[in-house]
């Protein structure tokens, strides 16, 4: 099957499981450790990551297939992507920051650094390597918007249950068990793979 | 011809995503006009949202003490928000204890002006104002303490109480890059309120002082920014024990000259403490004072071993002690470092003053 001819829902839902952008691909990790203390921020953040990542998908699909393509600037597409991702980081900043000064204190730095997450500019460059339509970009942006939330969701619960049952020993508290519960995560999606293929 | 579309594409891209973020903060960041009430509506203020309230109110003319200049770093610009807001943030609960935090008391630098704000502060700061000064008079009182008079511009007038401090703030000079402003006591009367007379003390590489004895030349103008502090004398009838180190006599002076001027002919002692005969300063002022009104009497200690003096000798704390016996109808004032503070409020709680009537004004 071509990749013209899969459905964007089916690409939705690879890029949500089988395809899943920070447990398959570790893009997106220094947030997804570091902002996952507790739930609410991780949705905050998570939900963040959703809108510009989708936004930036479509966006840079358009971008690069209506203007660099066609004007032979391809070479352009990186810088021109991160001015399109950093403009709508600032955007959400200053929303965030209008709604909810708690969500915006809470998520602190990682908010202006999502500019800097691999998990965006990768869903824009896989876009391009993969060659989807502007359709299957906008399934594929908010496929791998919603995973990364699903994933870093999931870390926040099992951190924030573990701070209260579990007994960690003193030398692998807080990051290095982030990172093994990270770990177990991957494998556990790693069980998905080959069920879709959208690559 | 690929350079020149390249060039023309990404500037393209960068107007557009510039229209882009400025339709979005015409959106999002514009907070429209917001309505400040001070203390129940004794004074209103209305003003564009979206700066922080400290500076927001620093441009209407309030200002609140701060020593940080905004950036959530001293913890002096401590107001009561009672209204609008939001939630505390953790950028100020480092600063806030319990009974703060129960009593609404809020860091004004990071609170940001987004809606109606109800607000209590002290009353005085509503006087509290900016002055573009012009030094008038510099005089060197010992080897590294000077008095320096800064007229007020014409047709001004400030209306402090005695023993409250102003703040000179130095602008950037030489390897300093920012504004920066310490506290001085003023050390004239208030009925004199045309010119603010400050006592300052030489602090070897002090970023202000340095600027005051070494930048700061007669003819200049410079800034101050007051009158703060509660540190005044109380209105009642005991017996006043006053204790000054250093530059710390400035306050007395500026109380003792309001005395004369009001007929308050309450007892005073004021004890001044230092080392050697060249640390004293408004000796000859203080002593005629004494002279002429003989409800005032000036005790300087000398803690040095210089003998060619008849005052007091010792540490001010023992001068007090021998001077004083029980201190159960008096009042103290104290004013110098910290070290001298605690030493003196230890010494007159001994002799029996209830601390609840020591004030004090450390540096």
């Amino acid at each position: 099957m071509e990749i013209a001819d899969i459905h964007p829902v089916v690409i939705l839902f690879a890029a949500i499981t089988t395809d899943n952008i920070l447990l398959t691909r570790f893009l997106g990790m220094c947030p997804f450790l570091a902002v996952s203390k507790s739930l609410r921020s991780a949705f905050g953040l998570g939900a963040a990551v959703i809108f510009v990542l989708t936004c930036t998908t479509v966006l840079n699909h358009f971008l690069y297939h209506n203007v660099l393509v066609p004007y032979n600037l391809a070479y352009l597409q990186y810088i021109a992507f991160i001015i399109i991702i950093a403009a709508f980081v600032q955007i959400v900043e200053m929303a965030i920051e209008r709604l909810s000064t708690s969500l915006y204190m809470a998520l602190g730095i990682f908010l202006p650094l999502i500019t800097v997450n691999c998990a965006i500019l990768g869903g824009s460059l896989f876009m391009v390597s993969r060659k989807y339509t502007l359709l299957q970009s906008a399934g594929f942006g908010f496929g791998s918007g919603l995973g990364w939330m699903i994933a870093i969701l999931a870390m926040a619960g099992i951190r924030e249950k573990m701070k209260k049952r579990a007994k960690v020993i003193p030398q692998l508290e807080g990051p290095g068990i982030a990172l093994i519960i990270a770990g177990i995560m991957a494998l556990a999606f790693t069980g998905f793979t080959g069920i879709l293929r959208i690559s | 011809m690929t350079v020149f579309s390249a060039i023309a594409v990404l500037c393209a891209l960068a107007a557009c995503l510039t229209a882009l973020l400025l339709i979005a903060e015409h959106f999002f960041a514009n907070y429209g006009d917001c309505t400040i009430s001070i203390n129940d509506g004794e004074k209103e203020l209305t003003m564009r949202g979206g700066a922080s309230l400290l500076s927001s109110l620093g441009e209407e003319g309030v200002f609140i003490p701060s020593a940080c200049g905004g950036r959530g770093s001293c913890g002096f610009c401590k107001c009561k928000v009672e209204s609008g807001g939001g939630p505390v943030l953790p950028t100020e609960l480092p600063y806030l204890n319990q009974a703060e935090l129960e009593d609404q008391t809020r860091l004004s630098c990071q609170i940001k002006v987004k809606e109606d704000l109800r607000i209590t502060i002290p009353s005085e700061l509503l006087s509290v104002r900016q002055f573009d000064v012009i030094m008038e008079k510099f005089t060197a009182l010992t080897h590294d303490i000077a008095g320096m008079r800064f007229a007020l511009p014409g047709g001004e007038e400030i209306s402090f109480k005695a023993g409250q401090y102003m703040q000179l703030v130095s602008p950037p000079y030489g390897e300093v890059h920012e504004e920066t402003s310490r506290a001085y006591s003023i050390a004239s009367p208030p009925s004199d309120d045309s010119a603010i007379d400050l006592i300052i003390r030489r602090v070897p590489n002090g970023i202000v002082t340095t600027y005051a004895f070494d930048y700061l030349k007669e003819g200049d103008n410079a800034k101050l920014v007051g009158p703060f502090g509660d540190f005044y004398l109380r209105d009642t009838e005991n017996e006043c024990i006053f204790i000054a180190g250093g530059s710390g006599l400035a306050p007395f002076r500026s109380m003792l000259f309001d005395m004369i001027d009001k007929g308050i002919k309450r007892r005073t002692t004021f004890f001044f403490g230092a080392v050697r005969v060249r640390d004293l300063y408004y000796a000859e002022e203080l002593e005629a004072i004494a002279r002429e009104h003989d409800w005032f009497s000036y005790v300087p200690a000398l803690s040095g071993d210089e003998d060619n003096h008849t005052y007091e000798r010792g540490l001010i704390t023992d001068v007090v002690d021998r001077y004083c016996d029980t201190l159960d109808h008096h009042e103290g004032y104290l004013c110098g470092s910290p070290g001298m503070i605690d030493a003196c409020i230890r010494v007159l709680t001994d002799n029996g003053m209830p601390e609840e009537r020591i004030f004090y004004d450390k540096f």
